[in-house]
């Protein structure tokens, strides 16, 4: 394996990736998208917080695990194992995976063939959200109206690119080693060399040029990630047509930079470039650009993050060929109505950044040999994330998670599915929520949400006979919104109105990433509005918007009396 | 029996069978049924209840007219004010006219809460002439508690914006207009024209109901020639996202641009060329006020009306926006204006100064340290010329002597401080001098370097000018400015004739702290001091 991707930063809904695959597809799996974030226990947190309890496991787990893992397989695989679990990539995924087998007493092994962090730490979402630090403190230092809205007197502000690029660097490389640390502090193997499956229960990994080492695990989770999803036609040079991978470098700030794809990816570099001062063309397939997001949000988000700023944008449209600079003629991109497949346009920019969704990485992993044949590239699972073969039947003791199996291409959604792989294989049942997983876009202001959009929720409401309600507040509203002097937000709720249950909450505004999880907390714990309403805010505090949602919701459906909020405490 | 339609809008369908009209509208029956053919057409109950009710006007003027309108919730049209019929019915003599207008609309501002009485526009999500197709966010509308998308219900396009970006309108009220086709935009101009030009005293919109009004325009009978808009062409013009917003927002021709940014693309800059924006914002103009300073003093407030009174620019003409340091000089000559000063001048015999000058100039004084020495020793004795009027009400007696000496620099002007002048021997002074003028070509004075300044001298002996007068800076009391020295001949009291080199110093000062007496004084304390040049080196 060369990396392990748990993609960030990733483009949902980016045209290619529809129009590749049929539109069935694409429609039945509206949660298909990326973004970006890390659990903190991705970090090195989780090394200093597991560390002892880790040890305890690790000592005691010698015999006692290889006597009934050997006794619990029947037959030709192996007798005893080298590993209770090896896990295929390292990262984002693969990590929390592994932290959480340690914590289990599972002795857990790790094949890297690249570098430790996988995409999400090394070219995703860690180094672009250096970057997007910055373009938020150059906006606010650019706007000279905020500015003086609050009296304050700054000078021109300017950056220094190089210094810009250095951050970003410095601070992969620094929660690469908080990684590496954590999983070695746990007594985690880390194997270097890509992972190849020769058989069940069978790992075989090594560099090129050296012989291969083979190990045996009495469970296999596959975490390869993805790389950029380039479309065919579109020659990538690396300096001046490039893919995250290249423009998280920051070797250049183009004057005018094109963007293919207007998802995740798309939207947080044109927030970078815009505010480093470059101007930005989307091109987008589908016919409006934020594909993927909630309508009303994605509308808002138009108005605040793509109008005001020096964008313009081509919908509707396929970029089929982009041809780099060179011999003194700028980028040259050609483009093709989506639907009519007639010539379109040309443009001529300095720069193209190809944003149009990943591919998962899974090449090369000798799946063939346990009779598995991937779909467009994704591993397919179920919903207990274990591998199915060619004829439907499960793998035993194979299984796979993050944007290998493109379930939800997410890097904490990866590590939430690792874990989930760890409590199946220690004993206890357990299926992932999906629809509990937050995403967020690190754009300024921010943009987050979790389960349902609007038109999910009620295409869903309609298939099942409930009735669907929308509640909505504005950062405008918010006390501490305002004294930021951001009000630009919205935050929406979509609910059922008999039982209050929350289906989806979607927010842009300040802050919305680091909102959405009382959300996103409430639907993993099924925690109804109802309830979640009488708990108290800080004021003033921005989490106060969703209280104010909360509250804003009707729900016929009484607060539990037992409910641990409503319940009169002695103090 | 004559059917206007003017550039009426129907469906297809409708338009077709209204040409029909002529030969069956005597009939009531047929009437009835033309109506019962537009309540099938008309996709809103209301609208049609509407129809119903028009009947009676109908009959009585034989007039119809259909308006729709635009609005978030339930749209009722209103039948017309009486206003534009009668000036049609003048206009155009035949018995009956049929006016047909039911595809120019109006978008009102909404009522988003029920507290809300006016909305301000935060933006149009959409541009004059851009098509609009059902359901899409057209203007931005803020009120008292969130912003929010209006759409419209209607595809067409929007001919005009009745009230633009950041005004407010009142609830019901009209603010942009939406035509079905192309053809239908002049008209539907004129309509905006005259809701947002003309004063219009029956505006007041009556209905507190979130339903607007609707006032159709007077019927053009010419159909307007199509717009203008939409006239993309495959012309390949290259312009940047930046360009094209600001093009758009002042209303450039972008095909009529030249591009200068690179392959020749149209940037931002060019645009705002084109549009007579300085990219700098505001400089504009003040360069006229510089130029003609010396007459200037009695127009102060021209300031800041003489962008428009600017003649337009001589054709061929370039504007070169100022660089920070010529806004500064701008700024602060403009600002010069608003204190009353007045000017003396003194002959000053310099021939104990030349000699001087020769003395010590291998020792690297210049001219200007000595000048400024002198200027410092005089002012030691009349504090009163190094003193400053900040608040029209008081003096301000400077502690220090500094002396500001007004420089060249490259197309600038910068005014290095020779702090202490009085203090500082002749070879300090010339030494700190020659650091200044470094530092000053280098651009790094700093600050308090160039604007402590307590008195100016300002020297352009050194062209052959013999007498000049300056600008007085804010915030100082005097300025001197000192002309050549020249071989002249001179009676002394006794009625011999010498020649004597003579120079013309010229103070202009600030007359409410500084009178004539005092400049009087002070020059003749300057004079001797000069005349009296070993004193210098003391």
């Amino acid at each position: 394996m060369h990396s392990i991707c748990f993609q960030a930063t990733g483009v949902p809904g980016s045209n290619y990736i529809f129009d590749s695959c049929s539109p069935a597809l694409a429609i039945s799996k509206p949660i298909n998208l990326r973004f970006c974030g890390l659990r903190k226990e991705a970090f090195g947190f989780s090394g200093l917080t597991h560390s002892s309890s880790g040890r305890v496991h690790f000592s005691s787990r010698g015999h006692s695990k290889k006597v009934s893992a050997s006794a619990e397989s029947n037959g030709s695989p192996p007798k005893s194992f080298d590993y209770d679990l090896i896990i295929i990539g390292a990262g984002v995924g693969g990590h929390g995976a592994a932290l959480h087998a340690v914590e289990k007493g599972l002795k857990t092994a790790i094949i890297e063939g690249d570098v430790v962090g996988g995409t999400c730490v090394n070219r995703g979402c860690v180094p672009s959200k250096a970057l997007l630090a910055v373009s938020g403190k150059m906006r606010e230092l650019q706007s000279e109206h905020h500015m003086k809205a609050l009296g304050l007197q700054v000078s021109a502000a300017g950056y220094d690119r190089q210094g810009v690029a250095d951050h970003a660097n410095n601070l992969a490389s620094k929660i690469r080693s908080n990684l590496t640390n954590s999983m070695k502090a746990l007594g985690v193997d880390i194997l270097t060399g890509v992972g190849t499956i020769v058989g069940p229960q069978k790992v075989k990994y090594g560099k090129v040029g050296f012989p291969d080492n083979i190990v045996t695990a009495k469970n296999i989770i596959i975490a390869t990630g993805s790389v950029p999803f380039v479309p065919k036609g579109i020659e990538v040079d690396g300096k001046t047509v490039i893919t995250s991978d290249h423009a998280l470098k920051l070797e250049s700030v183009p004057d005018w930079i094109a963007i293919v794809g207007s998802g995740y990816i798309g939207l947080e570099f044109s927030d970078v470039y815009t505010a480093l001062g470059s101007e930005v063309t989307f091109i987008e397939a589908l016919d409006q650009l934020m594909p993927g997001f909630d309508p009303e949000i994605g509308k808002l988000a138009q108005r605040v993050l793509i109008n005001p700023r020096k964008i313009d944008y081509h919908t509707g449209v396929f970029a089929t060929k982009i041809t780099p600079a060179k011999d003194g003629k700028p980028v040259i991109i050609e483009l093709i109505d989506a639907k009519t497949k007639e010539p379109k346009d040309t443009l001529e920019v300095d720069a193209a950044l190809i944003a149009t969704g990943r591919a998962p990485f899974t090449n090369g992993l000798g799946l063939e040999n346990v009779n598995v044949v991937t779909q467009r590239g994704f591993v397919p699972v179920d919903e207990r994330l274990r591998v199915i073969d060619t004829n439907g039947n499960l793998v035993p003791h194979l299984y796979c998670i993050g944007d290998a199996n493109g379930k939800m291409m997410l890097a904490h959604a990866a590590s939430a599915q690792g874990i989930s792989v760890v409590e199946q294989v220690t004993g206890r049942d357990h299926v992932l929520n999906h629809l509990s997983i937050p995403a967020a876009c690190f754009t300024h202001p921010e943009i987050s949400m979790v389960g349902l959009t609007e038109p999910q929720a009620r295409e869903k409401a309609q298939k099942e006979g409930f009735e669907v309600g929308v509640a909505k507040t504005s950062f405008k509203a918010n006390t501490k919104a305002l004294a930021e002097n951001e009000g630009e937000g919205l935050a929406k709720l979509i609910y059922r109105p008999d039982n209050g249950e929350i289906l989806g909450v979607h927010i842009f505004g300040l802050h919305a990433a680091d909102l959405i999880h009382e959300a996103s907390n409430a639907i993993a714990l099924g925690t109804r509005i109802q309830d979640i309403k009488f708990a108290v805010h800080a004021h003033p505090t921005l989490s106060e918007v969703l209280d104010e949602l909360f509250k804003s919701a009707t729900v016929k459906a009484a607060a539990s009396s037992h409910g641990p909020v409503s319940e009169p405490v002695a103090v | 029996m004559q059917t206007q339609l003017g550039s009426a809008v129907f469906p297809r369908l409708l338009r077709r069978s209204l040409s029909y009209i002529p030969s069956i509208l005597y009939s009531l029956h047929s009437l009835l049924n033309l109506f019962h053919f537009f309540r099938f057409l008309s996709n809103s109950s209301p609208q049609s209840q509407k129809h119903k009710e028009m009947a009676s006007p109908f009959l009585s003027n034989t007039i119809i007219s259909f308006s729709s309108s635009l609005s978030s919730s339930s749209s009722l049209p209103r039948l017309a004010p009486s206003i534009p019929f009668s000036a049609i019915r003048s206009k155009s003599t035949p018995r009956r006219i049929l006016t047909v207008r039911s595809k120019i609309r109006e978008i009102f501002m909404p009522a988003l809460s029920s507290t809300m009485t006016e909305g301000k526009i935060v933006s149009w999500v959409k541009s004059e002439g851009d098509v609009l197709s059902k359901g899409e966010s057209v203007v931005v509308v803020e009120s008292d508690k969130a912003d929010m998308d209006v759409e419209t219900f209607y595809d067409g396009i929007l001919a005009a914006i009745v009230v633009g970006e950041g005004e407010t309108a009142l609830v019901g009220a009209a603010i942009g207009v939406l035509a079905e086709t192309e053809d239908e935009i002049a008209e539907a101009k004129a309509k905006a024209a005259s809701k947002s030009g003309a004063s219009t005293p029956s505006a007041p919109p009556p209905a507190p109901t979130p339903a607007a009004a609707s006032t159709p325009a007077p019927p053009k009978s010419t159909p307007a020639p199509a717009a203008p808009t939409v006239a993309e062409g495959p012309t390949k013009t290259v312009a940047t996202p930046y360009a094209k917003k600001l093009a758009k927002q002042h209303k450039v021709d972008i095909e009529s641009v030249v591009g200068t940014g690179p392959y020749g693309r149209i940037t931002p800059e060019d645009i705002e060329a084109a549009a007579g924006l300085s990219p700098s914002k505001k400089n504009v103009g003040l360069a006229v006020v510089v130029e003609t300073k010396p007459a200037a003093p009695a127009k102060a407030p021209a300031a800041s009306a003489a962008p428009s009174s600017l003649p337009p620019p001589v054709p061929g003409s370039t504007v070169v926006p100022f660089t920070t340091m010529q806004s500064a000089v701008s700024k602060n000559m403009v600002e010069s204006l608003s204190v009353p000063t007045f000017r003396v001048g003194y002959p000053v015999t310099t021939d104990a100064l030349d000699a001087l000058y020769e003395k010590v100039k291998p020792k690297g004084v210049t001219m200007t340290a000595l000048l400024a020495k002198a200027a410092a020793m005089a002012l030691a004795q009349h504090p009163v010329v190094n003193s400053s009027c900040k608040d029209g009400k008081s003096f301000t007696y400077n502690s220090n002597i500094n002396i500001a000496v007004a420089v060249a620099i490259n197309g600038g002007l910068i005014t290095p401080v020779l702090q202490d002048a009085d203090k500082l021997d002749l070879y300090l002074l010339s030494q700190k001098w020659k650091e200044l003028v470094e530092k000053a070509r280098a651009k790094q004075l700093q600050p308090q370097e160039y604007n402590s300044g307590t008195f100016t001298l300002s020297n352009l002996g050194m062209f052959g000018v013999d007498r000049f007068d300056a600008i007085l800076p804010p915030g100082q009391g005097a300025i001197m400015a000192v002309g050549a020295s020249k071989p002249t001949v001179v009676a002394d009291a006794d009625g011999f004739f010498s020649v004597k080199n003579k120079m013309l110093v010229n103070v202009t000062a600030d007359h409410r702290i500084i009178y004539g007496a005092d400049l009087a004084a002070f020059l003749q304390t300057f004079s001797k001091i000069v005349e009296n040049a070993e004193s210098l080196t003391l």
